[in-house]
C-alpha cells in the first residue's frame, strides 16, 4: 500500500460523479444540450475540446500513484488514445485524442482505481501539488501527502468556492529544499517546527505565472497545522469576494494580493478566520490520523549504507554510472535511494510515456519500489523507495524501456507545454524547441559538464510550461502570424525562487537553440568553478555577458 | 405570477411567487410583499418595516451581506443576484447570512440561475430560486440527490464525510 487508500464513501463519491457526467454526456450526444450548455459541464469534469480532439486531464492526487493505478491509465491510453499519455507541470496526466461518447466509459474505468478527472479544469481549487519526494527525503518536517489528501476532500465539490475569479492551485511541500515551485502557486504550504516542536504551516500567497508573474508572499509565519482547513477556508472566502471578476487577465488571486498589499490582505484573512467556526470546518484529530493510516507506512530492511552490488555495478558499467550519478537522490533510509525517471529522451515530446512504459514503471514499482510512483512538476516520474541493491536491474528495465535517460535537471531535462501541436491557446510550437535544444546537447559528455540547468519552455503567456521560473525561459509569441521565443533568464522554481528576466528581442524559432548553445558557451567561460551552477554565474554577473552573447552579432548587422 | 422553487423541510415545490420586485424608481404598491434593492432599502425600508409589511432585499454580488446585519432580524427575504452563474460571491454571501448572521428567513437565488448550481446553492443556504433556465422542482431535486455524501461542512448542516465516518 503506498496511495491513500478509499473507503466506502470516497469509492461512492466517484461513483456519483461518473453516473451524474455519463447523463450529462448523453444529453448533448441526443442535442438535449448545446455545446454551450455543455461546456461548462464537461470542463468540471477535465474534458476539453482542443485542436484536433477532445483532451481529457485527468488528476493525479498530488502526484502520487501505485502500479495498478499507473497499468489502468497505461489501459485508457491504449484503449481510448492513441498509447500513450502526456505528463504535466500540474502533476497530471492528459490524453489528447479522445472521443466525447468514450469519456463516460474512462471515468468509470478510472473510478475503478480510485482516479478522477474532478476539478481538473474550471475556476474551482485545482489538483494540490506536493513533493515528489514525500516519505522518502530526510530533509523532511512531515509527510505532506496525508495534508494534501485533507485539502483534496476538503476542496472536492465545495459549494462555496465551485466559482471562484478563477482556478486555483495549491503546493505543500515537508521540506526546505523546494521540488514543488511553491512560491508560484495561490496558496503555497511549508510544514514547519514551531515552539516546543509543534507541528505548523508558513502560509505563502499570491505567487502564479501566466502573463503577470510573481512570488507568493509569506502571510503567515505559523499556522498550527490543525487549522489549515479553517484557515484556507477564509483565505478563499476572502477572494472569492473580492477578487476581481471583470478582467480574466487579473482575477487570480496573486492581483489581489498584489494590489491590497500582502499585510491588508492577511489582516482581512485573519478577521475573517477568527470569526470562522473552525471546529466544524477543521478535521478532528481522529480523522487525520485516520487518513495518514490509510497511506500505509512504507517497510524498510535494515541495510547497509554502501551496497557492495551496486558498486561493482556501476564501477563496470559507465552507462549505470552515470545514471546514478544525474537520476538517483538521497533517501532518508540507509542502503535505499530515490530514482528519478527522465521523460525526457532524445526526440521524445517531454513529458509523454506511452502505454508499454507506464506498464513497465508499474511493473518495477511493484517489484521493486513499494508500489509508489511520483510525478513530478518537471515531467518526469520518480520511484521514491528502492534499494541500492536493485538500482542495477531497475536500471537494465529503464533502459530496455527508453526510460534509462541519465539527464534529471540537466541542459536537456527540459520542461515544455503541448504548445501549438496539441493546445488551442498557444501562440507557438513548444515541443519542436525542446527537440532542438536536447539535440544540439545530445552528448552526455557535454551535458554532465554544464551540469544543473534548466530550461522551460511555454507556447504562450499562459505559461503552463513554467518558462518565468526557468533558469532559461523560453516563450513563444506570435508576431504576425509567424512564431517567436522571447528568452529569459535567472528565475528558479526552488526554496531560492526568483522571476526571470527577460534577456533581449525575441527570435525566430531557428535562432533559439543557437541562443541556447551560445548562452551555455558564454556560462562554460565566466564561471568560476563547476560547482557554479549556470543560474549562480547569471545572478553574480547580471545578463550583460548573456544579452552580448545572444545578441552581438545581430547588433552589428 | 412567476415561478419559483421553495426548499421547505426538505422538498423542492414549485409554488407562485408572492413577492413584487421593485427597482430604484418603481412606484411603491399600497399594499403586498416587496423587495428593494440595497439602496432603496436604505432609504424606505425601515418605514415600510414600521407598516408592518413583508420586506426583502436584493443583494448585488459586490454589496456586502454584512451591512444587512443590524436589519436582518426584520427582514422576511434576503435575494442574493447572480448577475451571470460564473459569478460565485453570492455563495459566501449566503454562507455568511446562514452561518454567521443566523438568518432564518428565505435566501433566494435570481438572476442566471441554473439546474446544475442547484446543489452548490442549497449546500450554502439558499432556499428559494428564481431558476432562468425553465427548470422545475422536480430537476433541482434530482440534481441536488445525486450524491451520497459530502466532504465539507457547509451551510445546510450535512455531515461531512470526516463526521460520517466516526459512526459506527
Amino acid at each position: 500500500m503506498s496511495v491513500y487508500a478509499y473507503d466506502t464513501i470516497d469509492r461512492e463519491m466517484l461513483a456519483d460523479r461518473a453516473a451524474e457526467f455519463r447523463g450529462q454526456v448523453a444529453r448533448r450526444l441526443s442535442g438535449a444540450l448545446s455545446e454551450d450548455q455543455f461546456k461548462p459541464l464537461r470542463l468540471m469534469n477535465g474534458l476539453y475540446l482542443q485542436l484536433h480532439a477532445y483532451m481529457l486531464r485527468v488528476a493525479i492526487p498530488y502526484g502520487a500513484l501505485d502500479g495498478r493505478q499507473l497499468r489502468a491509465l497505461a489501459a485508457i491510453s491504449r484503449d481510448y488514445d492513441k498509447g500513450y499519455g502526456h505528463f504535466t507541470t500540474r502533476t497530471n496526466i492528459q490524453f489528447h485524442w479522445i472521443k466525447l461518447k468514450d469519456a463516460p466509459d474512462i471515468l468509470d474505468r478510472l473510478a475503478a482505481v480510485d482516479l478522477h478527472a474532478i476539478q481538473t479544469s474550471g475556476n474551482c481549487i485545482r489538483n494540490i501539488t506536493a513533493d515528489p519526494y514525500a516519505g522518502a527525503t530526510a530533509e523532511e518536517v512531515d509527510d505532506p501527502r496525508p495534508w494534501s489528501e485533507a485539502l483534496r476532500q476538503w476542496s472536492t465539490f465545495h459549494p462555496e468556492f465551485t466559482y471562484l475569479p478563477r482556478k486555483f492551485k495549491i503546493a505543500v511541500t515537508g521540506s526546505s529544499k523546494d521540488r514543488t515551485v511553491a512560491r508560484a502557486h495561490d496558496i503555497g504550504l511549508k510544514l514547519i517546527r514551531g515552539a516546543e516542536g509543534r507541528l505548523g504551516f508558513e502560509v505563502m500567497v499570491g505567487g502564479g505565472m501566466g502573463r503577470t508573474p510573481y512570488l507568493g508572499a509569506t502571510i503567515r509565519e505559523f499556522l498550527p497545522a490543525k487549522s489549515l482547513l479553517s484557515y484556507l477556508t477564509a483565505i478563499l472566502r476572502v477572494y472569492n469576494r473580492l477578487g476581481r471578476r471583470d478582467n480574466i487577465y487579473k482575477a487570480r488571486i496573486k492581483i489581489l494580493v498584489a494590489s491590497m498589499g500582502a499585510e491588508a490582505f492577511a489582516r482581512q484573512v485573519e478577521a475573517e478566520w477568527a470569526l470562522l467556526d473552525q471546529a466544524s470546518i477543521d478535521l478532528p484529530d481522529l480523522e487525520l490520523e485516520r487518513i495518514r493510516a490509510a497511506f500505509g507506512a512504507a517497510r524498510f530492511e535494515a541495510l547497509p549504507a554502501r551496497s557492495q552490488a551496486f558498486d561493482a555495478a556501476r564501477a563496470a558499467d559507465p552507462a549505470l554510472a552515470r545514471f546514478a550519478r544525474n537520476n538517483l537522490s538521497a533517501h532518508k533510509q540507509p542502503g535505499y535511494t530515490v530514482v528519478n525517471i527522465s521523460l525526457k529522451a532524445p526526440g521524445a515530446t517531454p513529458g509523454d510515456a506511452t502505454a508499454e512504459q507506464m506498464e513497465a514503471i508499474a511493473a518495477l514499482a511493484e517489484r521493486y519500489g513499494q508500489d509508489d510512483i511520483r510525478v513530478t512538476h518537471a515531467q518526469n516520474l520518480v520511484l521514491p523507495h528502492v534499494r541500492l541493491d536493485d538500482v542495477p536491474a531497475v536500471f537494465a528495465q529503464l533502459q530496455h524501456y527508453g526510460l534509462g535517460t541519465p539527464n534529471l535537471d540537466l541542459v536537456t531535462d527540459i520542461i515544455a507545454c503541448p504548445g501549438l501541436d496539441y493546445c488551442a491557446l498557444a501562440n507557438a510550437r513548444a515541443i519542436p524547441i525542446a527537440n532542438d535544444i536536447a539535440r544540439r546537447f545530445a552528448e552526455p559528455d557535454r551535458a554532465d559538464a554544464i551540469g544543473e540547468l534548466k530550461i522551460k519552455i511555454s507556447g504562450c503567456i499562459n505559461a503552463c510550461g513554467h518558462h518565468h521560473v526557468g533558469h532559461i525561459g523560453i516563450l513563444g509569441v506570435d508576431k504576425k502570424g509567424e512564431e517567436f521565443y522571447q528568452l529569459s533568464l535567472g528565475g528558479s522554481g526552488a526554496e531560492d525562487a526568483s522571476l526571470a528576466a527577460i534577456l533581449g528581442p525575441a527570435l525566430p524559432a531557428d535562432q533559439v537553440a543557437p541562443a541556447v548553445q551560445a548562452l551555455v558557451d558564454a556560462y562554460l567561460g565566466l564561471r568560476t568553478g563547476q560547482a557554479e551552477r549556470f543560474l549562480d554565474t547569471y545572478r553574480r554577473l547580471g545578463p550583460a555577458p548573456f544579452k552580448e552573447a545572444v545578441y552581438a552579432d545581430a547588433d552589428q548587422a | 405570477m412567476p415561478t419559483l422553487i421553495r426548499l421547505e423541510n426538505g422538498q423542492f415545490l414549485d409554488t407562485a411567487d408572492r413577492w413584487v420586485n421593485l427597482d430604484a424608481d418603481a412606484p411603491l404598491p399600497s399594499e403586498g410583499d416587496v423587495i428593494l434593492p440595497l439602496a432603496r432599502f436604505e432609504a424606505e425600508g425601515g418605514a415600510l418595516l414600521d407598516e408592518g409589511r413583508s420586506v426583502g432585499v436584493l443583494i448585488q454580488p459586490d454589496q456586502a451581506v454584512e451591512g444587512l446585519a443590524y436589519d436582518l432580524p426584520r427582514l422576511a427575504l434576503v435575494a442574493l443576484a447572480f448577475p451571470r452563474f460564473r459569478d460565485g460571491r453570492a455563495y459566501s454571501s449566503a454562507v455568511l447570512l446562514r452561518s454567521r448572521f443566523g438568518f432564518k428567513g428565505e435566501v433566494r437565488a435570481v438572476g442566471e440561475v441554473l439546474c446544475d448550481q442547484a446543489r452548490d446553492m442549497v449546500r450554502c443556504g439558499f432556499n428559494g430560486f428564481a431558476p432562468s433556465d425553465g427548470s422545475d422542482a422536480v430537476i433541482w431535486a434530482a440534481a441536488v440527490g445525486r450524491y451520497r455524501h459530502v466532504y465539507q461542512a457547509a451551510a445546510d448542516r450535512l455531515a461531512p464525510a470526516f463526521i460520517e465516518r466516526e459512526r459506527p
